[in-house]
């Protein structure tokens, strides 16, 4: 790679349409705001719109000295080797979003952290959505083709104040040889929401995450949805972990996975610790060709009036759909690539159109390479 | 348009069926009677094509062709559809997305046929998922009418379906049929099951048959086999030996 890269305009061709495969855009027309990094250096950091920062780490650290208040405050630094791996460093890197009191961004914001070089790419990420705004944030995490073994670990907290909304779509691409740690945590206040929708369609060595949400505000909102397909040598250990800690508060973890040879552990946690809590769990995979899907769905309860449930059902398309399509006229290719895609189709409630659009592209990518 | 010779169909190692013949020319519209589990769903399977369903004997000729061992979508390549009684549900296949594919994309022809049924609000909902009896087909109907085949099969197109419906998909039903085109010109082909008779009133069905433990017991108009059935039920039917 050519060392002179300042711009997501400057990576080689290929290396961008990765890139725009997780959804982010090199000419920034629907995008409110951009966080570029590659390996440990941050190359473009930028926001368009009013009401909202995005700052490097060390430039937000060194402009608010509340911001340290927020830093491990939702993911604790010794939760495992990974944070404190990222605790240890001298010099974190990794962006801040601040979307100040009843700000509302019009376009998502692109967050691109790009590993290239380095054998392990580290961050610390930081997003605060004070009371009353909106924020949509598009994190498309992506190796150069070139890219040999690396690691890559991620640390983001997000805090939704009252009355606050976060959507949280990421989208991963990464290579064959890459191995992947994000660690991320939320607190949700008082009828806060918190959407985090997680897709991932192409190899990748190994990745590990299970993001916890800790609903700690009345009537507080989690939602985790995870569309993901495990390739041959592929292993997606993937979880989600929602806290109903107020009245009120509600969690809903679904799951959409296939396996083309790969394994997925789909893991989901809802903790009814209060009353007037609820929190369901659903997980769907389908097994195209032997691999494994290993659902662990756990729902506790600790009071009265906490309402819990989770589905899970692994298994291959059924006959009688595709024989059904096939009696419409289409041949069994077409009924089968039919079917999965409608699988994949998860309509994801309050997500702006473009983050949705670019769920569905990743979708199409991954259909027309037959899955 | 449809010739049945001979057939006997296994499912595991089970016969079902038993000496299945039946002619069904251009323009006609058959009617197959007989009680639960006779056998009557499992013809309509085995002529569309549908596994689990292995034929020991015979052949099914449609068009001409020889098709007892043709794949499901080539029937339907050559003319052939099928309204389901209980279709599959699809989670996450959109009504509508499955309609662009067999449209062609034709996005004005589906957009005037679920107008037609009442369907314009389920485009976007999954196939079946949560669809009421009359709903379910409807949407069947609409499937067919955007396939419009030449031959078209119907397993109790009104079973399920309330008062209001019946008249809708009766009326598009013989459309399917070309109830409107004169007898003479008339091309498509039907064969319907039915327990209650409802659809015979859009119908103008030409042939009935009755089907009693997998085989053919009479063979006569469709309007008068009715008649005995629901006066004498199909006891006295079986027991006159017409056939």
């Amino acid at each position: 790679m050519p060392e002179n890269i300042e711009k997501m305009e400057d990576l080689s061709k290929t290396d961008q349409e990765r890139l725009a495969q997780t959804g982010l855009e090199v000419e920034m027309k629907n995008r409110s705001g951009t966080f570029f990094q590659i390996d440990q250096e941050i190359k473009h950091v930028a926001s368009t719109e009013k009401g909202i920062e995005v700052l490097t780490l060390s430039d937000a650290l060194s402009k608010y000295d509340w911001l340290s208040g927020y830093m491990w405050k939702a993911v604790p630094h010794d939760k495992d080797k990974y944070t404190r791996y990222v605790h240890e460093q001298k010099d974190p890197k990794g962006f801040v979003i601040i979307a100040r009191k009843g700000s509302k961004t019009l376009y998502p914001l692109q967050a691109c952290l790009f590993l290239a070089n380095s054998q392990v790419q580290h961050v610390h990420n930081i997003i605060i959505a004070e009371e009353g705004a909106e924020l949509h944030i598009i994190s498309g995490c992506a190796s150069a083709t070139h890219a040999r073994v690396g690691t890559h670990i991620g640390v983001t907290e997000f805090y939704i104040a009252k009355n606050a909304r976060i959507t949280s779509t990421m989208i991963h691409n990464w290579g064959e040889k890459i191995s992947v740690f994000p660690r991320s945590a939320s607190i949700i206040e008082e009828n806060g929401v918190f959407l985090s929708n997680y897709v991932c369609m192409q190899p990748v060595r190994k990745i590990q995450m299970s993001p916890v949400a800790h609903l700690k505000g009345e009537n507080s909102v989690a939602r985790f949805n995870s569309i993901v397909v495990s390739t041959p040598g592929s292993l997606l250990d993937l979880g989600s972990v929602a806290n109903l800690t107020a009245h009120g508060a509600s969690a809903e973890l679904l799951t959409r996975a296939i396996t083309t040879g790969g394994t997925i552990v789909s893991r989901g946690f809802i903790h009814g610790e209060t009353r007037e809590t609820k929190g369901h769990i659903e997980c769907k995979g389908l097994i195209l060709k032997d691999g494994i899907i290993h659902a662990i769905p756990e729902i506790r309860g600790d009071v009265v009036d906490t309402e819990l449930s989770h589905e899970a059902a692994v298994g291959k398309i059924a006959r009688d759909e595709i024989e059904y399509l096939m009696s419409r006229g289409l041949d069994e290719d077409v009924a089968t690539a039919t079917i999965i895609r409608g699988f994949l189709d998860v309509k994801i409630a309050g997500l702006p159109e473009v983050l949705q659009n670019q769920i569905d592209a990743a979708i199409d990518a991954a259909e027309k390479s037959g899955f | 348009m449809l010739d049945i010779e001979d057939l006997h169909v296994k499912i595991g190692d089970r016969e079902v069926l038993h000496d299945i013949n039946l002619h069904i020319g251009e323009g006609e519209s058959h009617v197959l009677m007989g009680p639960n589990g006779s056998g009557k769903t499992t013809l309509l399977r085995t002529i569309m094509g549908f596994s689990g369903l292995n034929i020991t004997e015979g052949r099914i000729f449609f068009k001409g062709e020889d098709i007892t061992r043709t794949p499901i979508h080539k029937r339907a390549e050559l003319g052939m559809g099928m309204l389901f009684q209980r279709p599959p549900t699809i989670a996450g296949l959109k009504l509508g997305k499955l309609l662009a594919v067999t449209s062609g994309d034709d996005a004005k022809k589906v957009e005037e046929y679920s107008r037609y049924l009442n369907m314009d609000s389920f485009l976007e909902r999954s196939i079946n998922l949560g669809f009421s009896g009359g709903e379910i087909k409807r949407s069947e109907v609409l499937q067919l009418m955007i396939q419009s085949p030449d031959f078209v099969m119907l397993d109790e197109p009104e079973s399920g379906v309330d008062l209001e419906n019946i008249t809708l998909i009766g009326s598009a039903i013989a459309k399917l049929l070309e109830k409107d085109v004169h007898i003479v010109n008339r091309k498509k082909s039907g064969l319907v099951i039915t327990h209650t008779g409802y659809i015979l009133d859009y119908l103008d069905a030409d042939f009935g048959h009755v089907m009693c433990d997998g085989v053919f017991r009479c063979h006569g108009n469709p309007r008068e086999i009715l008649k005995v059935i629901k006066t004498s039920g199909y006891k006295e039917c079986l027991a006159c030996q017409k056939i």
